[in-house]
């Protein structure tokens, strides 16, 4: 589904440069359910921003499902992430003036799927994310966990290749954070590729493989034994 | 375009900072009201110029004549000439594109005046020999009985049209003139209708006391002969009488042995010019509105610009957002362009509203108070109207074109970065 060759990336920093993906060789298959962990400036967010195309490498091979993603445009790029990818972010990033199932619709309105059909469509997944009740309601009207889960939904709605998940649990206490990582196991059972970038051991023991950045290089890549999340809500 | 969503968004971006949105969109009702209420002012003093000029046809010159100045063909310089019946023929034969050569002859005015006498009652008026044409070239409007016919012309009939003032002076309140007697120099003229001018400039008064008799009969009455006092030439509506008229004066200069350099030989008025010089001056008040409405406009507009890139900024973060989601470059760069022009726009109606408020006001206060001079009805045109909302929709366009690019040219993840 997913496979890099030899990603380098480096940021300038004034007259510095700053080399933060050193060589990266990495492969998903689909239905996968991968951590990749780290600390901080180890270079696994830029890594997770090549992968959605928000940002370019500066040398190395991507292919998402067979398409390699190379000199994209950004209307290409736009194009790509919508069909291809759906993001989760730590901060949520909800569109604040728009109601859950508003948010959860907008990918659908990219795609352009008419109104009615979307919002059906954004209905049946924030049932499934157990929000069909809060459809109406604001952002700010939701809790963290909540505001996360549309978030989920949301990245579903489009129903993209792979989801891509930055610290989804880092804004969210202990209780909210398993639920969500219930979600996600759940989502990943149906069979969807999931990437989760986390620097929680007890996170990242909840997806299936884990994959260790150090440097801007994989130090460690192991198959793990997944610890399902329900065992804890 | 008419998508609903996408209306739903502008309105919901527009509403989000009320006050910021309506000072800004004060900024363009204010450009667009001025510039609306000063075309309607030029209008309104367009308006009472052409009331004053009234209905003479424009197209239109006098021509008389004076003594020569310079001797030709044995003649001598200062001699006096004058016009003869034959040249109106002459005129009509050989020059093309005239839709009137009226001669005329004329007592009173500034040849002294003409002693007109019924009963008691008597008075000094201009008296006019003329064509029945003349309605055509200076009118007016026939109040009782009619105006001068062929047949008058050709049977030489004594009659007489008389002005509104000539009635008021010779008659009794109530008295009907036509049918009756008047003594023009000592010749009676029956009277057979009045009219009435449209004027309210100041010859408004003496417009009135006119009194006209066919041409032949003011010949033969008053000795005049074959001669011709001076002629009003109408030139047809799509060529000017500025342009024939040297043709007609090169003509009358042939017929009448003067020397073609002779300019002074024959006197003329041209109307036409007159009014074009009026017609440029209604030109440069509209250039003149236009140019400081649409001045005071700009500053409209830059406000919406200026506007427009504070949404955009506080707006980073949505837009890396919806970016990230896969909303296309354009459409983000469309949604800034709409809600630009949107509110241009609107903004826009309602300044053309307060103004036609305004110009409504100003008229109905004109209606009550009567006419003031040089000022008629100011208004403005539903192709000015449309006119401006063309500009508004271009400048609205033109000031969502910059932030729409710089909300496109920050990088998403830049733009998701931002808090």
């Amino acid at each position: 589904m997913i496979e890099i060759k030899d990603l380098h990336k480096s940021y300038k920093m004034g007259s510095n440069s700053l080399h933060v993906l050193k060589g990266i060789n990495f492969r998903a298959e689909e239905g996968e359910l991968v951590a990749i962990m780290g600390s901080s400036g180890s270079g696994k967010s830029t890594l997770l921003n090549i992968l959605g195309m928000l940002d370019g490498a500066d040398s190395g091979e991507y292919t998402l499902d067979g398409v390699p993603i190379k000199d994209l445009s950004e209307t290409k790029a736009a194009q790509y992430r919508n069909k291809f990818l759906g993001f989760v972010f730590q901060s949520f990033n909800l569109i604040n003036y728009k109601s859950a199932l508003e948010n959860v619709a907008l990918p659908l309105y990219y795609q352009g799927v008419p109104r009615k059909e979307r919002q059906e469509k954004a209905l049946k997944y924030l049932e499934r994310v157990g929000l069909k009740e809060w459809a109406t309601h604001l952002p700010s009207e939701l809790s963290g966990g909540q505001k996360q889960r549309v978030a989920i939904a949301r990245a579903m709605a489009a129903e993209p290749k792979v989801l891509l998940a930055d610290e989804p649990t880092g804004a969210l206490d202990s209780t909210t954070s398993y639920e969500v990582m219930d979600l996600i196991q759940k989502i990943n059972d149906d069979g969807n590729t999931i990437l989760v970038v986390t620097h929680e051991e007890d996170i990242a023991h909840m997806c299936k493989r884990i994959v260790y950045l150090k440097d801007g290089v994989i130090v460690e890549d192991k198959k793990v034994k997944q610890v399902r999340a329900d065992h804890y809500v | 375009m008419f998508n609903r969503d996408r209306w739903r968004e502008i309105l919901e971006v527009l509403t989000s900072n009320v006050w910021r949105t309506l000072l800004t969109s004060f900024g363009v009702s204010w450009g667009i009201f001025i510039l609306i209420v000063l075309l309607a002012a030029g209008k309104g003093l367009e308006n009472g110029i052409r009331k004053d000029f009234g209905d003479i046809a424009t197209n239109t010159m006098f021509m008389w004549t004076r003594s020569t100045t310079k001797a030709y063909e044995g003649l001598p310089k200062g001699r006096s000439f004058e016009f003869k019946i034959s040249d109106v023929q002459s005129i009509r034969d050989n020059v093309p594109n005239l839709r009137f050569v009226s001669p005329r002859n004329q007592l009173g005015g500034f040849r002294g005046g003409g002693n007109v006498v019924r009963g008691i009652r008597t008075g000094a008026y201009n008296i006019y020999g003329d064509y029945p044409e003349i309605i055509n070239q200076d009118p007016m409007t026939v109040t009782s009985g009619r105006f001068i016919n062929v047949n008058d012309i050709n049977a030489k009939r004594k009659v007489a049209v008389i002005g509104q003032g000539v009635k008021n002076d010779l008659y009794k309140k109530g008295e009907d003139p036509v049918g009756t007697y008047i003594k023009i120099q000592g010749v009676n003229f029956m009277v057979i209708g009045t009219y009435k001018k449209n004027s309210s400039d100041g010859d408004g008064e003496e417009a009135q006391k006119e009194i006209y008799v066919p041409f032949t009969s003011f010949s033969q009455a008053f000795n005049q002969g074959e001669d011709v006092g001076w002629m009003a030439i109408t030139a047809h509506d799509g060529s000017s009488i500025s342009v024939l008229k040297e043709d007609i004066i090169e003509l009358m200069r042939k017929r009448h042995k003067v020397h073609p350099e002779d300019n002074r030989a024959i006197g003329h008025f041209d109307l036409y010019q007159e009014f074009n010089r009026v017609e440029s001056l209604f030109g440069a008040l509209k250039a003149v509105a236009y140019i400081v409405g649409v001045m005071v406009l700009l500053s409209g507009i830059i406000g919406v610009s200026n506007i427009m890139l504070i949404v955009v900024k506080e707006r980073t973060k949505e837009i890396g957002i919806r970016r990230a989601l896969g909303e296309q470059p354009w459409s983000i760069k469309k949604q800034i362009l709409m809600e630009s022009i949107f509110l241009t726009v609107v903004s826009g109606m309602v300044g053309i509203i307060f103004g036609s408020l305004v110009i409504y006001g100003i008229n109905s206060l004109l209606d009550s108070i009567g006419p003031v001079d040089m000022f008629l009805s100011p208004s403005v045109s539903i192709g000015v109207v449309s006119g401006a909302m063309l500009i508004l929709t271009i400048a609205g366009l033109l000031a969502g074109f910059i932030p729409a690019n710089s909300a496109i040219k920050v990088r998403p993840i830049e733009a998701l970065r931002t808090e």
